[in-house]
């Protein structure tokens, strides 16, 4: 089986495995980073959305040996310090999330989109989230949220 | 300042933000088992032969089992809602045993170290089918010579109620509006696909789930399988969404359970989303005919429904109820002089319909709001001035309507007013004149829904009068710990609501201790050891009262233990932010500080028992009924079909409140919800059976992309059913908002002619109408 050497949220994991295995489910099965979960199987609903090498991925759609050598962020290793990133902290300021299955993937995605577009509109963060489903809030706080993490992401490299 | 009212962010957001959550498909246990079942391609067939051999001895295979292998012990999935007395409540294995009436019916499963293994597995299990014919069509399978779905015949149940003369009200009546409606099958799609996990020490078992309903889930159970209720412990851990969709009891917790006893390992199912789409209960299912006769000024005379009910395959817990559950609200918000409604069950080749979001109040809303504005469209008056000729005004409550129900409070006026003056009505209405006189091709529609449901699924008498299985109560307990923290069992099942957080808020102010002092806990039977659970928006109105209706007895213990100490009588206390004080002194005692004397009982007062604890089970003597007034913008552009919501403005009477940021939250979802049916969703099943949408590349929950900002306010008329004053808040969103964007969009397409959309108004239906109606 091949090997793979994958660093998830800041640890390096050596591991054999099936070709066919999901990163989600390296994530998941061997790892027990159960913080990143599995929504679809179709890749439409983002609830697996990752960090590899710094850009989201849909962690359904990537296979294992596709991410050696790589560095993986999810959302178990996105705070520092204890303390929560400010997308993370957005939706909880502005009751992004409900049952909080979606949560994961949309922070990761909101933080990607961010990347490319540091001051979103709304409509830009509605295109911007499109791969990710919600079905609890009606997407108005994500929203909300996103743009509240932007303002304070762009404070927190103003003030540093 | 009271904690009732304020908008705190939530207790249950941290663990869900860092990835720290307890989805059961988080789970393991040692020497833990995969399950996958191998599912019917067919949507009606015999099954001749079932080999499972194929797969034994495959890698990491365990044991595979074909439904005749399990005949002995599995029994029949439970439908409790036998909704008339000659209702056909078929036989429904929870694995197919000799034929199969629905496309993903399990026929035989694997049991394998490893979910992948299990799955390659199921591939070396051979089944053999003789086709029978699908039925798929309500009308068809009604029809003499139709196929049977079961021996018994296609229909279910039918029933009829009428109040009034209704042969009066529609004889002569000046105006009389007929039409049909379809309220399409919907797939709840809750972002967590299910998942079972259940082990066994040999004596007792234990069965994680992704479910709204631990406790009806356990009893439901004990009946069926055959395993004693004392040895059953059922635990939701978070759940991801539920909809209704996971107010089940479904084949797969069955089968895990029967699995792990036969075994004798843990056993993890976990379902994919494909396999969820076909095999998940689905909602609405419905053919409408609806006739309304009226005065010629507006006033309804009498209003007649006669339903054709999607049952699927079979009967599932609530399946033949919840068309009922709209038999009381198609006549609304408004006064009639005769009702009539009648509903017939039907048998089906597809999956089974259950409860989704609102159930049955969503159907019977959107039919009645559509008609309305029929009714308004053939008057030739305004839509909100015809429901205001109809409706019940705020000084007539409490009202009994004609289909019985007595509404205990309301103001429409008020919410329908707030509603116009935060849209714009006028000067939308204004545009849209303009657009229609300039022959703009993208033409403005505005739809009105001044809604109202009811909500609670209690009391319990009339859920019994309804031969609903179980009761509507709540319960509660309250337990103030030695040293002064607070913890809270509540028997509802929350998956997304926030119940963590409002009923610390009720809590803390009922006793006087801070919000961050208070912990609930919920969701496992062997630690809340009664309740009824979370659906039907009833979580506030009958768990949240409960808990309070518990602090209220702790309160009094502690007034007798704090009179006790400072030797006075309870009636000389006052009681005041978490203290009783000696009226006209500064003798006190802190509620902590009773607390802590009640768990040493060194010195109690006679007949008071040590522990400052109490609980108490609420069963309210009505229905809560919210209202609101929804209001819709809708662009639609004549040439390519396409819907753009403009503006969307939801006015919400939920009563008193108790956090405004969850209710918002519970109102832009559920908005969302109802937006989904009018626009996007549908399960589709072809002329075969076989669903064209099972995976969410065809079936079309929307993105943020599809859906705009709404906004939203209240109006506050509180419930008299309840010391709260609250009404409910989960499905109000879903019911108000797809008659709203339905009836935008006919209100665009009016001058051509338009009369309806079949939902989801998808931009090919929309273009077909208005090409099928142009001269």
């Amino acid at each position: 089986m091949p090997r793979v050497t994958v660093t998830v949220d800041g640890i390096t994991y050596q591991e054999e495995v099936e070709p066919r295995l999901l990163l989600v489910h390296l994530l998941r099965e061997r790892l027990g980073k159960t913080g990143t979960p599995v929504g679809c199987d179709t890749s439409n609903c983002g609830a697996c959305t990752v960090m590899l090498d710094g850009k989201s991925v849909k962690s359904c759609s990537v296979l294992a040996v596709q991410a050696d050598g790589s560095d993986v962020v999810t959302i178990e290793g996105l705070g520092a310090n204890g303390s929560m990133h400010p997308m993370q902290r957005a939706f909880h300021e502005e009751h992004a999330l409900q049952c909080g299955y979606c949560t994961p993937g949309m922070v990761m995605a909101a933080i990607d989109l961010l990347r490319d577009t540091p001051e979103p509109s709304e409509e830009a963060i509605r295109q911007g989230l499109e791969g990710n489903l919600c079905r609890c809030t009606g997407y108005c706080n994500i929203v909300r949220a996103v743009r509240r993490g932007a303002q304070e992401m762009g404070q927190a490299v103003k003030s540093s | 300042m009271t904690e009732v009212g304020r908008p705190r962010k939530r207790k249950e957001d941290a663990r869900l933000l860092t990835g720290r959550t307890q989805w059961t498909d988080n789970l393991r246990q040692p020497g833990m088992l995969h399950v996958a079942f191998l599912r019917s391609p067919m949507a009606h067939a015999r099954i001749t032969r079932v080999d499972v051999s194929g797969a034994r001895g495959l890698p990491g295979v365990v044991a595979a089992f074909g439904g005749q292998d399990l005949a002995g012990e599995q029994g029949s999935l439970p439908c409790a809602w036998p909704v008339t007395e000659d209702v056909i409540i078929p036989d429904h294995p929870p694995m197919a045993v000799s034929e199969v009436r629905y496309v993903g019916e399990a026929v035989a499963c694997v049991v394998a170290t490893d979910r992948y293994l299990a799955a390659d597995a199921l591939e070396a299990i051979e089944v053999d089918y003789e086709p029978l014919p699908a039925v798929i069509d309500l009308a068809e399978a009604l029809a003499e010579g139709s196929p049977k779905v079961h021996e018994e015949g296609n229909k279910a149940y039918s029933m009829k109620i009428t109040t009034g003369d209704i042969d009066a009200a529609f004889q002569d009546a000046p105006v009389v509006i007929d039409r049909t409606y379809v309220q399409q099958r919907l797939i709840g799609a809750a972002m967590e696909p299910r998942a079972v996990v259940a082990t066994t020490d040999g004596d007792s078992f234990t069965l994680w789930s992704s479910t709204q309903i631990p406790h009806v889930l356990r009893v439901m159970l004990a009946l069926t399988t055959g395993i004693p209720e004392h040895k059953l412990r059922v635990i939701a851990p978070d759940v991801g969404g539920g909809f209704g969709t996971k107010l089940q009891v479904t084949a797969e917790e069955v089968l895990c359970l029967l699995l792990t006893r036969r075994l004798g390992k843990p056993i993890k199912w976990n379902e994919s989303r494909s396999e969820g789409n076909l095999t998940v209960h689905q909602g609405r299912g419905q053919i409408q005919h609806i006739r309304l006769a009226a005065e010629a000024d507006g006033r309804i005379r009498g209003l007649q429904v006669d339903l054709l009910a999607d049952m699927g395959a079979y009967l599932v817990l609530l399946t033949p109820g919840i068309p009922l559950l709209g038999a009381t609200m198609f006549n609304a918000i408004y006064k009639m002089d005769a009702y009539e409604f009648g509903c017939t069950g039907v048998f089906t080749t597809k999956m089974p319909t259950d409860a989704y979001r609102g159930a049955g109040r969503p159907e019977a809303t959107f039919g009645i709001e559509r008609i309305m504005d029929e009714l308004a469209a053939e008057l030739n008056v305004d839509p909100l001035e015809v429901r205001r000729r109809n409706w019940i005004k705020h000084e007539e409550f409490p009202y009994t309507t004609i289909s019985g129900l007595t509404y205990d409070s309301g103001n429409y006026e008020a919410a329908t007013e707030k509603a116009l003056s935060l849209f714009g009505y006028d000067k939308l209405r204004a545009e849209q004149s303009d657009r229609r006189d300039r022959g703009d091709p993208v033409q403005l529609g505005i739809g009105v829904s001044t809604f109202t449901e009811m909500c609670g699924l209690a009391p319990s008498k009339l859920l019994g009068a309804a031969r609903f299985a179980a009761g509507g109560w709540e319960h509660g307990s309250v337990r103030m710990l030695p040293t002064g923290k607070v913890e809270v069992i509540t028997g509802t099942s929350p998956h997304g609501q926030g119940h963590v957080t409002a009923w610390s808020q009720i809590v803390a102010d009922a006793l006087g201790v801070p919000f961050e002092d208070v912990a609930v806990v919920h969701g496992d039977t062997a630690i809340s050891h009664k309740g009824l659970d979370t659906y039907g928006s009833r979580s506030l109105v009958v768990g949240g009262v409960a808990v309070l209706q518990a602090c209220e007895k702790v309160r009094e213990k502690a007034r007798r233990l704090a009179a006790h100490a400072l030797e006075c009588s309870p009636e000389d206390l006052d009681f005041a932010e978490g203290a009783f004080t000696v009226r006209g002194t500064d003798s006190r005692r802190t509620i902590q500080e009773l607390a802590f004397a009640a768990f040493t009982a060194h010195d109690l007062p006679d007949g008071v028992e040590p522990s400052l604890d109490s609980d108490a089970t609420f069963d309210p003597d009505n229905y809560s009924f919210p209202h609101g007034t929804h209001l819709c913008a809708a662009e639609v552009d004549t040439e390519t079909g396409l819907v753009k919501i403009r503006s969307y403005v939801a006015v919400d009477d939920i009563g008193k409140v108790v956090n405004p940021m969850i209710v918002e939250g519970q109102v832009h979802g559920g908005i969302a919800q109802g937006i989904a049916q009018a626009l996007f969703e549908e399960a589709v099943y072809d002329a075969e059976g076989n669903l064209l949408t099972s995976t969410l590349a065809d079936y079309l929950v929307p993105s943020a992309a599809d859906l705009p900002d709404f906004t939203t306010d209240r109006t506050e008329t509180p419930a008299t059913s309840n010391p709260l004053g609250a009404k409910g808040v989960g499905e109000a969103g879903t019911i108000a908002s797809t008659p709203a964007v339905v009836n935008a969009i006919v209100d665009a397409l009016r001058p051509y002619g338009v009369q309806d959309i079949t939902m989801p108004c998808t931009p090919e239906r929309i273009w077909r109408a208005v090409e099928g109606a142009r001269p």
